[in-house]
């Protein structure tokens, strides 16, 4: 399932190229941007189908209602901009419009979590996957390398309903082999341990696997488990993991409140009581750095991971 | 029209009294542009979505959705579903939510609306879509309050509409001048209205709110129309009820019986 060879592509790219193979077969789908088309990448579709991108301008609200709109009409509706204005800014239209109808309406932020860099606070959206996994019959997907986000953007095609998808501005070094097939019904076991338990997904599951590396190295074995699918959350693989090995390290790109580590937890205490540890941001706001210097600082790569799971397998 | 108006009026009434909460004076003032919207101006079919031609309906969006009670009072009467149904408004489990929800698949409702400001947008996509789909024979009616046009999202939307050339689309603003803590002038002032919808790219229309014919006309003209058209109803809130008409008051309260029976004494003279 893993590939050997770890290439490094733009998952912008790859959604704005999908999106064209997408529109070619299915005139159905329409595409709209808040005049961030050249970062997400929807410039693409608006290049090759112009009839049927709509730039709404720097105004997420009336995107958000015009998708509503196009969709209450059976269109299948891609909007997009950057997570934190994709989801804070227009929440109420998300929840009131989009999801309260169950529109079609496929929401595909980039510039998810703190690897923005040089941005800054203001558009590094931690809390975008804690905002949308509270609304009901929203789907929220954190797809980790380019061959999964061409797979998850072609489901969302294909699947009725509103979803969240959030990709990063990063580019992403390649994870799965060409045979790996995205399965939005489960959690995806990715390496096999018996001492503990690591939750990932998006930019910080390659950190984990070379984590987990690393871990291996000095005798500890870690079961590492992909969770793509946040919403609805698949407890099944996350419950045999944790009754094998008791303790669970959660790791993400975002605040450790309300995300994936949250939705873990929230799995756990019902299915398999366990002690976790939530690796993310803390209650804090981003900062302006270099995206590498960021994960560092915010104890996100593979080093600090390592490092932080060293000393809770301490933790008695 | 005023037999079936008073009727409506009557049924809103009573749906407030019996759910003991909803929205009389917002419902009361455009109650008649909804009636003649119905029953002389657009094509909806009765069968709603059973209907062969329903794909070219025009499309109407209540964007001020606490007046659900005259949208559900209006369809009932003009018979999409039956007036039993009225009984069950803000009921658990009944289709009549307390505001418009498309969930419940109540025919006639399009879409969801009650936080404000949103309808609009929603208009704005839907006539994107009729005309990405070359369908030439609807057209999108959106209704919203004027309270409700001090919400930013709505000016957003009325950009979109102009700048995407939308002639297939036509807002009304029932201007009954009031919203809930009072005059909306004093609370955050819109005027002067018609010239902004004017510098905003609407051929903008003004009348009488509750003058039948001046509505019908006008509702008319706006559906032939190929320029993007914005009508300003004129109308009072709480409109055909003495003690109600003009008072803020009477934005989201229920009346009593009394007051009930004294209301539906007026509506009968």
């Amino acid at each position: 399932m893993l590939s050997k060879n770890q290439e490094i592509k733009s998952p912008r790219n790859v959604y704005g190229e999908t999106l064209v193979e997408l529109g070619a077969k299915n005139p159905n789908i329409v595409v709209l941007d808040a005049d961030l088309s050249c970062s997400t990448q929807t410039c693409k579709f608006k290049n090759a189908y112009p009839e049927r991108f709509f730039n709404c301008g720097i105004a997420e609200q009336d995107m958000m209602g015009t998708a509503a709109g196009l969709a209450y009409e059976g269109k299948t509706v891609f909007a997009s901009t950057f997570a934190m204005f994709a989801t804070a800014r227009c929440l109420d239209q998300i929840r009131n419009t989009i999801c309260y109808s169950k529109l079609n309406v496929k929401i595909v932020a980039t510039h998810g979590g703190i690897t923005v860099g040089e941005d800054g606070a203001s558009h590094q959206a931690l809390e975008d996957i804690a905002y949308m996994r509270s609304i009901p019959d929203m789907k929220v997907i954190i797809p980790s390398d380019c061959n999964e986000v061409k797979q998850v953007i072609e489901y969302a095609a294909n699947t009725k309903g509103p979803m969240y998808i959030r990709i990063p501005r990063t580019n992403l070094k390649t994870i799965f082999s060409s045979e790996y097939k995205f399965n939005p019904n489960t959690g995806v076991k990715i390496r096999d341990g018996k001492d503990l338990t690591i939750v990932s997904n998006g930019e910080t599951l390659i950190e984990v696997l070379n984590a987990a590396e690393k871990l291996h190295a000095v005798g500890i074995e870690a079961d590492v488990l992909h969770y793509p699918v946040v919403k609805p959350f698949h407890h099944i693989a996350l419950k045999e993991s944790a009754l094998k090995t008791k303790k669970v390290v959660v790791v993400e790109n975002h605040s450790v409140i309300g995300g994936l580590g949250s939705a873990v937890c929230e799995t756990l205490c019902h299915y398999a009581p366990s002690k976790v540890y939530r690796i993310g941001t803390k209650d804090t706001f981003g900062q302006s750095g270099e995206q590498r210097q960021l994960m560092e600082f915010y104890g996100l790569t593979d080093k600090k991971i390592y490092e932080k799971i060293i000393r809770f397998m301490d933790v008695k | 029209m005023k037999t079936f108006t008073n009727a409506v009026r009557q049924d809103i009434l009573k749906m407030i009294h019996n759910a003991k909460s909803g929205h009389p004076g917002g419902a009361f003032s455009c109650v008649d542009i909804l009636s003649v919207l119905y029953k002389k101006v657009m094509n909806v079919p009765i069968e709603w979505d059973k209907a062969i031609d329903f794909n070219q309906r025009d499309r109407f969006i209540l964007s001020k959705g606490h007046a659900s009670t005259a949208l559900y009072a209006v369809l009932a009467h003009c018979g999409y579903f039956s007036k039993d149904l009225l009984k069950g408004f803000r009921m658990l489990g009944s289709k009549l939510q307390g505001h418009p929800s498309s969930r419940t698949k109540l025919p006639g409702i399009e879409v969801s609306t009650g936080s404000l400001g949103q309808g609009l947008s929603i208009g704005v996509g839907m006539a994107l879509a009729l005309r990405l789909d070359e369908n030439k024979d609807s057209k999108v009616f959106v209704l919203m309050g004027d309270g409700e046009m001090q919400e930013g999202s709505v000016w957003e939307s009325l950009m979109n509409a102009n700048n995407q050339h939308l002639n297939n689309l036509v807002v009304i603003v029932d201007k009954n001048n009031l919203q809930i803590d009072g005059s909306t002038c004093d609370i955050k002032s819109l005027e002067p209205l018609d010239e902004k919808l004017k510098a905003f790219g609407f051929e903008v229309y003004s009348i009488d709110g509750h003058n039948y014919e001046q509505i019908e006309q006008t509702m008319i003209e706006v559906k032939k129309s190929t320029k993007l058209c914005a009508v300003i109803a004129n109308t009072v809130k709480g409109k055909g009820v003495s003690f109600m008409e003009n008072q803020a008051g009477w934005h989201g309260k229920a009346p009593n019986d009394e007051q009930l029976q004294k209301a539906l004494e007026e509506l009968n003279a």
